[in-house]
């Protein structure tokens, strides 16, 4: 086995365990790259079959080419899909910084959607590498109930045992691409020809490295209009993955604070 | 490119954190910004760059300047690449500490140049012997702190070799490093040159993933059965070894055997003719056989061990302590058992190694200890094949405790408790024990009276004969007047003698259970483990009956006047006098001759009889 074989093997063991363990469950889909190589992982992890709910979170204020691309591949890959309206703006937290605020519609969203499908578990397709706080995560990661993570007093998690405890009200946030990287997620893309939303790549020297709502993501200068020279550019750039996203730097916590209240 | 996974351990402050963000800046791993952000985060706070805020994302991290939560960032170099595990140093937080390094393929040690060797680099370091590391690397670091002083250097080695050798670990290298300023990490320092040896990224290069093993028997423990087209596919994890198409593969803990039909794969061009360790599968089989989660796949000629009682060397992670005696659900792969500590051997205290024995282990303390299982467990060796050697322990929804399993000195229990499949004959071609049930009419087993001398087994035991016999069952009674008179006429009633008098009570019953006899014992048995040994011959037709009467009664009734004797001192080690009776902890039935009548006794274990050995129409 390949370092790509032994990370989509423990994907696969991992989806297999939240399938296994919660009846209640589902998968969260950005339209955003990792989360297009979740939806892969899960058609091998079930031999073609996804066998719950996926779910998009929808601001509103996606890119055109995102929703075209939600619709072609919803069809195309038979998706059990619900999609999950923001609240409006006013109803967030007005203390909040602009970027965080608008994120924060989304942590909003699927509360909502927990709370009205008594969700036990959602599979979501975050990765360490990504952004700090991420990186301390578990991959079974227990939520009050109020979605919060407490990220001091997570269960011990070795040898692939799993926290499966469930207070009510709480539910459990499963982590499938933790332990994969952003040139890992390129070269599985390249590998599997998965499909992806044409803004990864170049156009006229701009693309977008991370995907989010259109007025609070922003594209980086590149000329990497190919999966090859996306791979070629991750081996030698400077620039953080999520540099991008105004939210993750409006304060130095903005984004611990964020997930500690629930985001993704 | 494979990837490396590498622990950092060590007490607390010694720089751990401060390693791995130095490292990744020398590098070039870190991004622009990143490095920006981090300057101004460390200046807001009055410090110089601080690396440690790489990894130490949370506020509270930050602001206490320690590590709370294990982390892990990824380094690549030219000709390796590395999952780096940064976990906290303080005692409080040894769950994070274990969760980051149990997936480690490879252990640094971070010892500070001016403390030495500490606390939590004792504790560390056990830790890692305990999740099987063998060697590790070491750096003494904050050589800036000690003048880059080769004699401390020297001192230091040496005491960290003495400590290690104490755990059971090799230091393979020791570097000098300064983690603040860079000295040794990517370059060399040029405030060292009296040190020859490598930095630490070249010493890294030495390191290599732990390899799938491929090479052992087939483990393939079953994680889920999918049902989502015509297909029933069975998934599993292959742990160990390789199977192919065509491969009869034993079931545990049926031993029921199929062939593999097809190894099923969702976009693939070619058809999956062979798998391998490391690799989830999905299997069709070629005969529709009962399997679920919890089932284990081998080989026929490599099965795993199979048995009831098993060592296990325990890290207890939670803050009520691990009784004896108490019970607690094992998860082994995806094997799930309820376990009863059977036997405390020994509790190591990893803060100063010190060893002592109890019936308790304490928060983030070892112990070795026995553990039983009603139902037969599956296993392996945890030195021959760790992924099917080590197991974590529940209590309720929480995980109380991570455990490495060692069965080599099983025998030395006195337990015969476990057998390799190859000595099990196959039984087609015999008359098996349900045929015999159903020419007898009712199911057999053995009803194993256990209580102090003069609570009343005997009485029961022949009262309950007379009436099944009446009733047309097979039954039988062994008491002390047909077994001592002659199967045991040798023995005396030392210790030795009775324990060998109840083993052979426990071997004769299970003969004549399998026969089709239902069999009442009626010994006093005073002792815990003579009673599970007996219950390990045949877990599923032993049944425990408790015949509870004080002992102030007993020696009331005294029918045989041994009472009388004992307290003369004309028999020593009498059960109750001079030497314990162990109460069981958790009987099949209990009666109470004190509270209750012959009669009522007697209708108590009619009722059990009737709901556990009645034979239905069907059966």
């Amino acid at each position: 086995m390949d370092h790509l074989d032994f990370i989509e093997a423990y994907s696969i063991y991992i989806l297999r365990e939240a399938f296994n363990k919660f009846d209640r469950l589902v998968m969260l889909w950005s339209l955003g790259k990792d989360s297009n190589v979740m939806l892969w992982l899960a058609k091998k992890a079930f031999f073609g079959h996804i066998p719950c709910p996926v779910v998009f979170c929808d601001t509103g204020k996606k890119f055109p080419d995102m929703y075209s691309f939600q619709k072609k591949y919803t069809k195309n890959w038979n998706l059990n899909f619900i999609r999950q309206e923001c609240p409006p703006i006013e109803e967030i937290d007005p203390t909040l910084t602009v970027s965080v605020r608008s994120a924060a519609r989304k942590t909003e969203a699927l509360k909502r959607l927990i709370h009205e499908l008594e969700l036990q578990a959602v599979i979501v397709g975050i990765r360490r590498d990504e952004e700090s706080t991420r990186a301390k995560e578990r991959i079974f990661s227990p939520r009050g109930e109020n979605a919060e993570w407490n990220f001091r007093d997570q269960p011990p998690e070795f040898w692939d045992h799993f926290m499966t405890k469930l207070l009510p009200g709480n539910h459990i946030r499963i982590h499938p691409l933790l332990h994969w990287t952003e040139l890992d997620i390129w070269l599985y893309i390249q590998r599997e020809s998965i499909p992806v939303v044409p803004l990864y790549f170049a156009h006229n020297g701009k693309r977008y490295r991370s995907l989010g709502d259109m007025d609070i993501t922003k594209p980086v200068t590149s000329n990497a209009d190919t999966i090859e020279k996306i791979i070629a550019e991750l081996l030698v750039t400077k620039i953080a993955e999520r540099s991008g996203r105004m939210m993750d730097y409006e304060t130095e916590d903005a984004f611990e604070l964020l997930r500690s209240a629930g985001y993704m | 490119m494979e990837q490396i996974k590498l622990v950092i351990a060590g007490h607390i402050d010694h720089g751990k954190s401060t390693m791995i963000g130095r490292i990744m800046q020398d590098i070039g791993a870190l991004h622009d910004d990143k490095i920006e952000l981090l300057k101004a985060i460390s200046k807001r706070r009055g410090m110089p760059m601080e690396w440690a805020f790489v990894l130490d994302a949370m506020r509270t991290e930050r602001e206490q300047g320690i590590t709370i939560q294990t982390t892990q960032v990824f380094l690549k170099t030219p000709t390796k690449s590395y999952a780096v595990i940064d976990v906290p140093g303080h005692k409080e937080f040894l769950n994070n500490m274990i969760s980051g390094a149990a997936s480690a393929d490879a252990a640094i040690l971070v010892v500070d140049a001016k403390e030495g060797v500490q606390d939590q680099t004792r504790v560390h370091s056990y830790i890692l012997r305990w999740l099987g590391f063998d060697s590790v690397l070491v750096t003494i670091n904050k050589m800036d702190l000690v003048n880059y002083s080769k004699e401390r250097f020297d001192e230091l080695r040496f005491q960290v070799n003495k400590h290690l050798k104490k755990v059971g670990i090799i230091s393979t290298t020791i570097l000098p490093v300064s983690a603040r300023y860079g000295d040794g990490l990517v370059h060399r320092s040029q405030n060292m040159s009296w040190f020859t040896g490598p930095t630490l990224m070249s010493s890294l290069d030495a390191f290599w993933p732990k390899p799938m093993p491929m090479e052992l028997p087939l483990r393939l423990p079953i994680q889920d059965i999918y049902k989502f087209d015509e297909r029933r596919i069975i998934a599993g994890r292959i742990e160990s070894g390789k199977l192919k198409v065509g491969d009869t593969l034993m079931f545990a803990p049926n031993n029921s055997t199929a062939k593999v039909r097809s190894i099923e794969a969702w976009g693939v061009k070619l058809p999956v003719l062979a798998a391998s360790a490391g690799q989830c599968v999905g299997i069709t089989l070629e005969d529709h056989i009962f399997v679920e989660r919890g089932f284990l796949a081998s080989h026929k000629t490599n099965p795993p061990v199979q048995t009831y009682f098993f060592r296990a060397r325990i890290f207890w992670l939670a803050n009520t302590p691990l009784e004896l005696g108490r019970y607690y659900k094992l998860k082994l792969t995806t094997i799930e058992r309820i376990v009863e500590v059977f036997k405390i051997e020994k509790v190591i205290d990893i803060f100063d190694l010190s060893e002592h024995s109890g019936n308790q282990i304490e928060r983030n303390m070892i112990g070795e200890v026995v553990l039983h299982t009603r139902a037969m467990l599956y296993l392996d060796e945890f030195t021959f094949n760790p992924h099917l050697g080590r197991f974590v322990l529940f209590d309720g929804y929480d995980m109380v405790a991570g455990g490495l399993v060692f069965i080599d000195k099983v025998q030395e229990l006195g337990l015969i408790s476990y057998k390799s499949l190859q000595q099990i004959p196959s039984v087609e071609d015999h008359v098996t024990i349900e045929n015999r049930w159903r020419a007898n009419g009712h199911k057999s087993g053995v009803l194993w009276l256990t209580g102090l001398s003069g609570s009343g087994k005997s009485t029961l035991a022949l009262e309950l004969e007379n009436i099944l016999f009446r009733k047309g069952w097979q039954v039988c009674v062994l008491d002390g007047d047909n077994i001592r008179s002659g199967l045991s006429a040798d023995l005396g009633y030392s210790p030795s003698d009775r324990h060998e008098n109840i083993r052979r009570v426990g071997e004769i019953a299970r003969l004549f259970a399998n026969s089709g006899v239902l069999v009442i014992t009626a010994f006093i048995s005073p002792y815990r483990s003579d009673r599970a040994r007996a219950r390990a011959l045949m877990p599923s037709l032993f049944h425990e009956i408790y015949v509870n009467a004080s002992l102030d009664s007993c020696k009331k009734r005294d029918p045989k006047g041994l009472y009388k004797k004992a307290n003369n001192g004309e028999i020593i080690e009498f059960t109750g006098i001079s030497s314990p009776y162990e109460v069981p902890s958790s009987p099949e039935v209990e009666v109470n001759t004190c509270k209750q009548s012959i009669n009522q006794s007697i209708e108590k274990m009619l009722s059990y009889i009737q709901a556990k050995f009645a034979l239905e129409n069907n059966e």
